[in-house]
């Protein structure tokens, strides 16, 4: 058994951490307050190689592998996890899902622009009848000629304003159900797709989130992505690692919350006497840090399993599980400790507990996560 | 223990009263961040302003019991509302009904009651929190007038309030017992309001600082005797914490009522997503902790009803209620699940305000210090 990361996932991690804290971490609170991320952090993210994390140099990527994408993730989410969702949305369900699925002729006409950070990805599978229920999507896709015609809405979209392409569930076969979906690439500005207004969240408030909606919009066929009719497989697929990066979120946002609550800790003066001289205080952190290290344990092994190629649906959905569980119980314990203060937008941990709230939520619910683990557990 | 006849007609009146007057406007307040007037305005007619006053003093000399339903109701609607209810009543009112003299009382207590003016409570400093006997903030008889130089900070209605009950340090070799209470009257000389407080939830209620410079206090506003500012704020706060007990149930009710709702009507795998067990469930315990908190928020409010010392009661019905409210809140959320992130549907709104039940009057932690304090005691 070896937990040691190698020596270049470490030089990749103190990497990230440097630039989250310098460059994210002290505006954090102003894109939250103004609920949107400049575009100049796109283009320093492009320039560092961050909106191609593990594309290959051919295509202009950084070639970094999964652990190491996971780590950046982590300390990405402990400065400002609204730029976290971003930015693990355009890597993971975008641009690998290219490289993984796509012809040469996708690879070579996304893959470059993506890393480059000239367009933005943003991914698409829930609709407004179907969230957990994934399978039943009824945005439909007839194929007619050289192209698909497109009719139906989307919903909960991470980037949807300002993404340039769009990965989209849709129904080929209806009658097929969940075995009758095709995964398509579209085109902002295609005539037909319209994205709505940007919704209002409890937290991850600058990450940009809207509907989609098509009406009779014609995707060119070339612009399927893996087979007809297999796209529920490439959902599942792209699932087990974005659950992994989730729990690196989770992970993210509740190490955060816990540095913060022990710096106050130590600072704040009540009945003359710093806070963590209470045993109360004491037992509080210790937990905290207890949950942190077993929920980054669980996201570590899953994303090893995954970058051995190797299948981690149990492994991922129990890492998320537990790390979006544990950081929702820890941003609560350090609004706590924060007393009043902590209900104040003036102090980070307010946001840390709306922020942390839909970890719990995307990429599968918790349920979800139970429903996967469960059928494992079950299965033989 | 089950409620009067009379209960249940007084709970009915309230429900009504504010699912057709502030429900409505719940969602628009929060995300403007705005003070309705017009809402204090419609709670001054309903009587629910002046709800711990007797009626000599032109309130309506309620009992707890329907008091903690008042506030219940409205939180169930609208926790920024029940704030503002319940500081006025439990905070402002109260402690100059419990400890003023006759002529403050008259003075004071009729335009509360009435609600033509709010009653707010000052006593939390930045520096103290759950240590509130730390507070720094001096007065300093000088002839007929007190001379009062601090700040007080988080206070719920500073800047929509007319009257302060304020605490302040009179004698400092006598630590808490060196601590006085005052009433201060908006507009007075070197009192002024800080600017108002950007919150994570409750954010259609007043959250500001009360700053006093050089501010100069009649004598005769003083509460009570000089040095007995610490024992009243604990017994006005024994009292103020089943209020907000009664606020965390009333929202954790309300987002309850919503997640069942949502349950039926939601359909997922063919199906209302109520069909399934692991939802059942969660919504089993839901019920059952609001049920638990409810009990323990009447009780406490039965036994202050009666005179009785309720002091360990009121401490564990708010930290249960607060504890279990909050979980019950983040439990809604998730039956609603993407939607709950959502401020469309309300139940974010619910999680953000009810977070404030853990921490105002006392936090979860200083609960538990009183409930230790009465088993050891």
């Amino acid at each position: 058994m070896d937990f040691e990361l190698t020596e270049e996932q470490r030089m990749v991690k103190e990497a990230a951490a440097d630039f989250a804290k310098n460059t994210l971490a002290p505006r954090a609170e102003e894109f939250d307050q103004n609920e949107e991320i400049p575009k100049d952090i796109y283009q320093e993210l492009a320039s560092l190689g961050y909106m191609a994390i593990m594309i290959p140099e051919e295509f202009g990527g950084s070639n970094f592998d999964f652990i190491s994408y996971i780590l950046i993730m982590e300390e990405f989410a402990k400065a400002c996890a609204a730029l976290e969702i971003s930015i693990s949305v355009h890597n993971s369900l975008v641009g690998d899902a290219i490289l993984r699925f796509g012809t040469p002729e996708q690879k070579k006409k996304y893959l470059p622009i993506l890393a480059k950070g000239e367009k933005l990805g943003a991914y698409s599978l829930t609709e407004p009848g179907s969230g957990t229920d994934a399978g039943s999507l009824r945005t439909s896709a007839v194929p007619k000629d050289d192209f698909y015609l497109l009719n139906g809405t989307k919903t909960f979209v991470t980037n949807a304003g300002i993404a340039d392409l769009f990965v989209v569930f849709v129904s080929t076969k209806p009658e097929l159900k969940s075995k009758g979906i095709s995964c398509l690439l579209v085109e902002k500005g295609t005539e037909g797709f319209s994205i709505g207004v940007s919704e209002k969240k409890m937290g991850l408030k600058a990450s940009d989130t809207r509907e989609l909606s098509f009406s009779d919009c014609k995707i060119p066929k070339e612009n399927l992505l893996g087979k007809e009719n297999e796209g529920f497989k490439i959902a599942l697929s792209l699932l087990d690692p974005s659950r992994i990066a989730v729990g690196a979120q989770s992970i993210g946002i509740a190490q955060a919350a816990l540095d913060e609550s022990l710096k106050y800790s130590k600072e704040r003066v009540q009945f003359g006497q710093p806070l963590c001289n209470f045993q109360a205080i004491q037992f509080k952190l210790a937990d905290m840090a207890t949950q942190i290290d077993a929920a980054r344990l669980l996201v570590h092994r899953a994303a090893y399993i995954h970058s051995q190629g190797v299948r981690c649906s149990r492994e991922a959905a129990m890492a998320k599980l537990y790390a979006s569980e544990a950081a929702n119980r820890i941003v609560n314990e350090a609004v706590q400790i924060h007393g009043g203060y902590g209900y104040m937008k003036e102090y980070a941990v307010e946001r840390y507990f709306r922020d942390a709230r839909v970890t719990e939520i995307y990429e599968g619910t918790s349920e979800a996560q139970r429903i996967v683990i469960s059928r494992h557990l079950l299965k033989d | 223990m089950k409620l009067s006849q009379k209960h249940e007609e007084f709970r009915q009146k309230i429900r009504e009263f504010a699912e057709a007057e502030i429900e409505p406007k719940a969602s628009s307040l929060d995300e403007k961040a705005e003070f309705s007037f017009d809402t204090v305005r419609k709670l001054g007619e309903m009587g629910i302003l002046g709800m711990v006053a007797p009626k000599e003093y032109g309130g309506t000399g309620h009992d707890t019991v329907s008091y903690s339903i008042a506030v219940e109701e409205i939180s169930r609607v609208c926790g920024s509302t029940g704030i503002t209810v319940a500081a006025h009543n439990s905070l402002g009112v109260y402690p100059i009904y419990l400890f003023g003299n006759e002529e403050q009382k008259r003075k004071y207590i009729p335009p509360l009651a009435r609600g033509e003016k709010l009653g707010s409570f000052g006593l939390t400093e930045p520096g103290a929190g759950s240590d509130a006997a730390g507070t720094k903030t001096t007065a300093v008889l000088d002839g007929d007038s007190y001379v009062v130089n601090g700040t007080k900070t988080f206070i719920t209605n500073a800047s929509v309030g007319e009257t302060f009950v304020i605490t302040a340090v009179t004698d400092k070799t006598k630590r808490y017992k060196g601590i006085s209470s005052f009433i201060v009257e908006k507009g007075m000389k070197g009192f002024t309001i800080g600017k108002k407080e950007n919150k994570m939830g409750l954010r259609g209620s007043d959250t500001a600082t009360l700053i006093f410079e050089d501010l100069q206090i009649p004598k005769e506003n003083l509460l009570g005797k000089e040095g007995e500012g610490f024992k009243q704020f604990m017994i006005t706060l024994d009292g103020g914490r089943i209020s907000i007990g009664a606020m965390a149930l009333g929202i954790a009710q309300g987002a309850f009522d919503k997640a069942l709702k949502y349950a039926k009507e939601r359909e997922q795998f063919g199906q209302p997503i109520a069909n399934f067990q692991a939802i059942q469930w969660k919504l089993a315990d839901m019920a059952t902790q609001l049920e638990a908190a409810r009990h323990m928020i009447y009780h406490s409010s039965e036994l202050k009803d009666k005179g009785e010392r309720f002091i360990k009661e009121s401490a564990m019905a708010k930290l249960y209620a607060s504890e279990v409210g909050t979980f019950v809140t983040y439990q809604a959320i998730q039956i609603f699940g993407g939607y709950g992130y959502m401020s469309e549907y309300p139940v974010e709104r619910y999680l953000r305000d009810i977070k404030l039940c853990e921490i105002g009057e006392g936090t979860s932690e200083i609960q538990r210090i009183v409930i230790a304090r009465e088993l050891l005691r």
